[in-house]
């Protein structure tokens, strides 16, 4: 597991609860990546993102701000937050990363259990988490959506789809990030 | 594959064009952005985009002005037209020019990920041949049907014969052989590929939850319906619907299920609205549905609908061969999810596998590879980690007297020894979900 001190994976939540991150998470998160993970919370003004008319953030320009106010190096930073994303074309995103780049983000808007007015459920929102934070990084070593829908690089347009895939690549996702790792 | 696809943007918004160009590059295209026509005009006649996202509302040459030139020029090119407001007007013109389709922002997620499939789809059909052959191959990649042996060289054969018709599939083999595996080599390598494969266990359908999950239904439509939903014959629409362990299908369900299929239609629960659904049946069963024909617990019109094309995977121990294969994939996996150095296992604990009769197939063996795997202490697997294989299988003694029932019970309660009564591996090695398993042992009063 030798790795390049300077090669980290950084989660860094904007008001976001830092306790649904658990032991179990950072251990996947470094398992998969193979390099240690540390948390940190950047201060980020969400507000000149917002979107009134459609009550929702818009992913795309947080992260060009957030690009442009950070230092360039060799970490994985993955912004996490709870307010519900878009891009301009789209209604709605899960979250959002930089194909072979530094930075992505994942909110938990639409994975949490009551915004589909079911009841409240942490260990699922956990699971769920740690799938997307997953899948944008996989984004940021260059994986692309992948077609088997186990593989956590099968792109969820649901919730369910979510759930239906597994925490982990596939073999053929996981020969590709050997690759670069 | 997807990286030969070639896509243009075009919009004068830079937001717009940065981010669904990495959305799309998400999926692995091949993107490029221009931020007026004349620019998109000036890229078109150096490269073979294969399709282009036009907004309609430009400076100087307008989207529609653009798609025509296209159209006049670069005829190939399938062209989609993106607006900010809906205007029939707009639409109307942009289709009648020859627009591939016309799309109101904000978009659907999976929507424009579809739309983009499904132009891909058909211009591929129209290359098709050349790639049929590349594509099967990149679909068996992903489904992991492991091995060398005759038999399931048979099988990939099988498959690769029957994934381009539509032809329904009945596959047949016991629990944990892999019949799923092989549903899924056939939607990927079939032409539906790109559209959703959707799998039902039948057996795990909670009793009257099996109408509204597999016909959906509308906000309203009984107490807790507070969204109207998609069920699963409308969410395989387009694609392959796999209807696992199909002998668990009650009576109902079956002249449900029969209707469905014949007039390619359904019906909300709480609508009087009917849909067309187009999708292909595969399905599977680890019973013998002819016998259950006779009996009379299965349809015989049902069950010839689905048994079109018979495919049947052979239990394990009738292709021994494969294990050393299939250890091997299960190490390697388990290396890269836990991050353990376990590199692989030695001669005499491969042999030990082998000579293991695997009433619970593929799955058992996997069980059994990570049993071994989380107490291995050194880099190879041993014989002492796989002690908990019994090395003498006791034969399970099958009176003619026993019922159907005792058999199970039988069954049940071996299983679940061999497994220290670990509730979840009974279960799958007995190829049933939790709940049904815990409903047997409560209905045979099997305990710990
Ligand atoms: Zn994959
Ligand atoms: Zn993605």
């Amino acid at each position: 597991m030798a790795s390049k001190s300077e090669e980290k994976i950084i989660l860094a939540p904007v008001h976001f609860p830092k306790e649904i991150l658990s032991r179990h998470l950072f251990e996947t998160l470094e398992t998969i990546f193979k390099r240690p993970v540390y948390i940190a919370s950047p201060k980020l003004d969400l507000h000149p993102f917002f979107d009134p008319a459609r009550d929702q953030y818009q992913s795309t320009a947080i992260l060009k701000h957030f690009i442009k106010t950070t230092p360039r190096g060799e970490s994985k930073i993955c912004l996490l937050v709870k307010e519900d994303l878009f891009i301009p074309v789209l209604t709605f995103v899960f979250g959002e990363a930089h194909m072979y780049g530094q930075f992505a983000i994942v909110s938990s808007h639409r994975l949490r259990e009551q915004f589909y007015m079911r009841e409240e459920n942490l260990k699922l929102l956990e699971q769920r988490l740690l799938k997307e934070i997953v899948h944008e990084l996989g984004h940021t070593f260059g994986l692309v959506h992948c077609m088997d829908d186990r593989c956590v690089m099968h792109n969820s347009y649901t919730v369910e789809d979510t759930d239906h895939k597994n925490v982990y690549p596939c073999e053929v996702c996981f020969a590709k990030l050997d690759e670069v790792l | 594959m997807n990286e030969n696809v070639k896509i243009l943007i075009v919009d004068d918004e830079l937001i717009v064009r940065e981010s669904m160009k990495g959305w799309l590059e998400e999926d692995g295209y091949h993107v490029e952005v221009a931020e007026t026509a004349e620019a998109a005009l000036g890229m078109i006649g150096e490269k073979e985009f294969d399709m282009a996202f036009v907004d309609i509302k430009m400076p100087g040459i307008d989207g529609i002005e653009l798609l025509k030139r296209l159209k006049d020029q670069y005829s190939t090119i399938d062209v989609v037209m993106m607006t900010a407001y809906a205007s029939v007007d707009n639409a109307v013109e942009a289709m009648k020019v020859g627009a591939y389709d016309y799309l109101t922002k904000p978009f659907d997620p999976d929507y424009v990920s579809m739309m983009v499939r499904k132009i891909i789809a058909r211009r591929q059909l129209e290359q098709e041949n050349v790639r049929l052959k590349e594509n099967i191959e990149t679909a068996l990649k992903h489904v992991h049907i492991i091995g060398e042996s005759p038999a399931i060289k048979a099988i990939l054969k099988q498959v690769e014969e029957v994934a381009v018709s539509d032809t329904s599939v009945l596959i047949g083999g016991e629990s944990g052989t892999g019949k799923e595996m092989v549903a899924r080599a056939i939607h990927y390598a079939s032409p539906r590929r790109f559209e959703p494969l959707v799998v039902v266990s039948c057996g795990a359908l909670p009793e009257g939850l099996v109408e509204s999950e597999l016909f959906g239904y509308e906000r309203g439509a009984f107490t807790g319906a507070f969204y109207k939903k998609k069920g699963k014959f409308e969410a395989a629409n387009g694609g392959t619907l796999f209807l696992d362990e199909i002998g668990e299908l009650n009576a109902k369900m079956q002249v449900d299920l029969l209707r469905v299929l014949q007039e390619r239609e359904i019906t909300r629960i709480g609508s009087n609205k009917s849909i067309k659904v187009d999708f292909r049946v595969l399905a599977a069963s680890n019973r013998n549905l002819k016998e259950m024909v006779e009996e009379g617990t299965f349809r015989e019109d049902l069950f010839y609908r689905l048994n079109v094309f018979n495919i049947h995977v052979p239990p394990l121990r009738e292709r021994v061969e494969d294990i050393p294969l299939l250890v091997e994939y299960f190490i390697s996996m388990l290396r890269r999810q836990t991050g353990k150095q376990v590199e692989g296992i030695t001669a005499q604990a491969l042999n030990k596998l082998k000579q293991h009769g695997w009433p619970g197939n593929v799955r058992e063996l996997q069980n059994a590879v990570e049993r071994a795997f989380v107490t291995a202490k050194g880099k190879l697997i041993t014989t002492e980690e796989l002690a908990f294989l019994a090395p003498e299988k006791i034969p399970v003694v099958t009176s003619p007297s026993l019922s159907l029932a005792e058999i199970e019970k039988m069954h049940i309660e071996n299983v679940l020894k061999e497994c220290d009564y670990n509730i979840s591996m009974g279960a799958k090695v007995l190829g049933i979900d939790r709940t049904t398993l815990y409903n047997k042992m409560k209905k045979y009063g099997i305990e710990k």
